[in-house]
């Protein structure tokens, strides 16, 4: 028995697969390519993109931490222009969905990049990152209000001619507020989660490890949470969750969709095995021809309680 | 830029708590440079999560070496790994020294651990060009000799050699260095790399650096290793990427 059917929808966005490569883990898939067959992956979703190219923040950007890590790189990236011209030709020689990450400092940046990114063709769906925690203007000043991520869902959507994903932040009471503003705004989809707000502190000099000082915390150690954050989206609200967090094996993706993900993003585990979402794939494929699954989207939404 | 599982051959452990793993991987070995470096699953139980990098030390047929101390629990357990133990590496990374070259004399320069890379580069150049190297510590404690050659040593506390910085050991011999073509290879803490900056920028010597910086990935993904670029203000370099080799001239250090 081959003919197992990995396939999922989130929304009206169709995959192959549920295991897509999170922002910011990826870079623009050139890297990557070296490693694995992005033909064979579920989708990309691409470094945040501003209007601009950001230079990011000086170092030391990144501190590992017990079975985690904190990065704070400040959006660093080539901007909309120079993605369009030389990363979007790359992409455009795989026959993978490409999802493109939005980071802005104002709603009109965020309009303003959507409006100009969705005449690419080869662009399947907008992933809005309103959750970044190592940036001054936007990132959680909009993440952490629900006002705020209600008015980009509808701006945003105005312009897009394709599906609208909002990424959002797990640094608030209730994530759930936010997935219910951005299905009333017409959004399609939302991410969960982005990273969690961490710091280090070095004891010697007191200072702290990161240059951002706050960080973002990600990795197996934030996995629980993520889960935590997708079962709340999913009992409340009636909209499709990519899940995001911690995700090292197929036994991570499987327990995401249990809790109610659609599809799944790889983040960390993609700087320490660039070949996981290939393994992981196979992993999933095995599973369900062991325990006779034969469609791998009816585990979404499928806990016991 | 490959994963490979290699099997360990031998946990050499040198004078203070230094370790040499000697690692079986004809793939890595055939074709990996002086200055490239690898990047090491530790272990799979998530803690430490990351992958290490490690400067590649030295290249013997199919065998390479990885040089390092112990620092925190990553190195720890590597250096209890036992032969036979597959070794989970990423790699080669990064650019490497550019050997080639009209210059006569190699200067090596190396603060501390900073010789990890060097033993290899010596290997490759020792019967095309003269050799000196510069080894500086804190105390003597903190000189590696291992794989050296012409070695001339310093010590901030005197305990060893010349008593101060190893700059400023380069800079009393500054016209011997001067009296043939000299290029300059050097690793070691930012502070001995800032001032041998200054110091070839003044007596205008070719000189390349081994960078460091913590990272993530080691292939350009995370983005978590900037290093500012002299002649790109707008833009981070990355030193797993453009580095970790560079010109001293090219980056800000």
């Amino acid at each position: 028995m081959n003919k197992v059917d990995l396939s999922v929808n989130v929304g009206t966005l169709k995959f192959r697969n549920p295991v897509l490569l999170a922002s910011g883990t990826v870079g623009y898939g050139n890297e990557m390519s070296g490693f694995i067959d992005l033909n064979k992956i579920g989708g990309i979703v691409t470094k945040s993109l501003s209007l601009k190219p950001r230079k990011g923040n000086p170092p030391q950007r990144i501190v590992e931490t017990p079975s985690g890590m904190l990065n704070a790189i400040g959006l660093a990236n080539v901007g909309v222009e120079e993605f369009i011209k030389e990363k979007i030709p790359f992409l455009e020689k795989f026959d993978v969905p490409l999802i493109c990450n939005i980071a802005a400092g104002t709603i009109e940046e965020y309009v303003e990049c959507t409006r100009i990114l969705t005449e690419q063709k080869s662009i399947k769906a907008f992933e809005i990152n309103v959750s970044c925690p190592n940036v001054k203007e936007g990132g959680l000043q909009f993440g952490n209000s629900v006002s705020a991520v209600g008015k980009i869902t509808e701006k945003v959507k105005a312009v897009s001619t394709k599906p609208v994903i909002i990424k959002l932040s797990p640094n608030v009471s209730y994530i759930s507020e936010f997935a219910a503003v951005v299905k009333k705004e017409g959004g399609d989809g939302v991410s969960a989660i982005n990273t969690l707000v961490g710091t280090a502190f070095d004891i010697n000099t007191r200072k702290p490890k990161i240059f951002n000082i706050t960080a973002g915390l990600s990795g197996p150690a934030i996995k629980p949470v993520a889960l935590a954050k997708v079962f709340e989206i999913k009992q409340k609200v009636d909209i499709p969750v990519i899940g995001i967090g911690g995700i090292m094996n197929w036994k991570d993706v499987i327990e995401f969709m249990i809790a109610g993900s659609s599809a799944v993003q790889l983040g960390t585990v993609n700087f320490i095995d660039p070949t996981a979402a290939e393994k992981i794939l196979k992993d999933l494929e095995d599973y369900c021809v062991k325990f006779g699954i034969e469609k791998l989207s009816s585990l979404t939404g499928s806990y016991v309680i | 830029m490959f994963t490979v599982k290699a099997p360990l051959q031998q946990v050499i452990e040198l004078e203070n708590s230094v370790f040499l793993l000697k690692i079986f991987s004809p793939e890595i070995s055939g074709i990996i440079k002086p200055g490239q470096f690898l990047n090491v699953l530790v272990t799979k139980t998530y803690y430490p999560l990351l992958r290490r990098p490690f400067s590649v030390c030295d290249v013997e047929e199919d065998n390479f070496y990885l040089m390092f101390n112990i620092f925190g629990e990553g190195t720890r357990l590597l250096s209890k790994k036992h032969p036979g133990d597959l070794i989970d590496v990423l790699g080669p990374l990064g650019n490497g020294f550019n050997l080639d070259g009209d210059y006569e004399t190699a200067v090596i320069v190396a603060g501390g651990l900073g010789t990890a890379p060097f033993p290899y580069v010596v290997r490759k150049i020792q019967d095309k060009k003269n050799i000196i190297s510069y080894l500086g510590g804190r105390t003597q404690n903190d000189v590696i000799l291992h794989g050296m050659k012409n070695v001339r040593i310093s010590t901030d506390d005197g305990s060893l050699g010349f008593k101060g910085t190893v700059v400023d050991l380069l800079k009393e011999q500054v016209n011997n260095l001067k009296s043939s073509k000299t290029k300059i290879f050097a690793c070691g803490p930012s502070a001995m790399l800032r001032a041998l900056k200054e110091f070839c920028i003044e007596n205008n010597f070719d000189c390349e650096v081994s960078t460091e910086c913590a990272m993530a990935c080691g292939f350009g993904i995370c983005q978590g290793c900037p290093i500012e670029g002299v002649n790109s203000p707008d833009k981070y370099l990355l030193v797993c990427k453009d580095g970790p080799v560079f010109n001293v001239k090219d980056v800000v250090i």
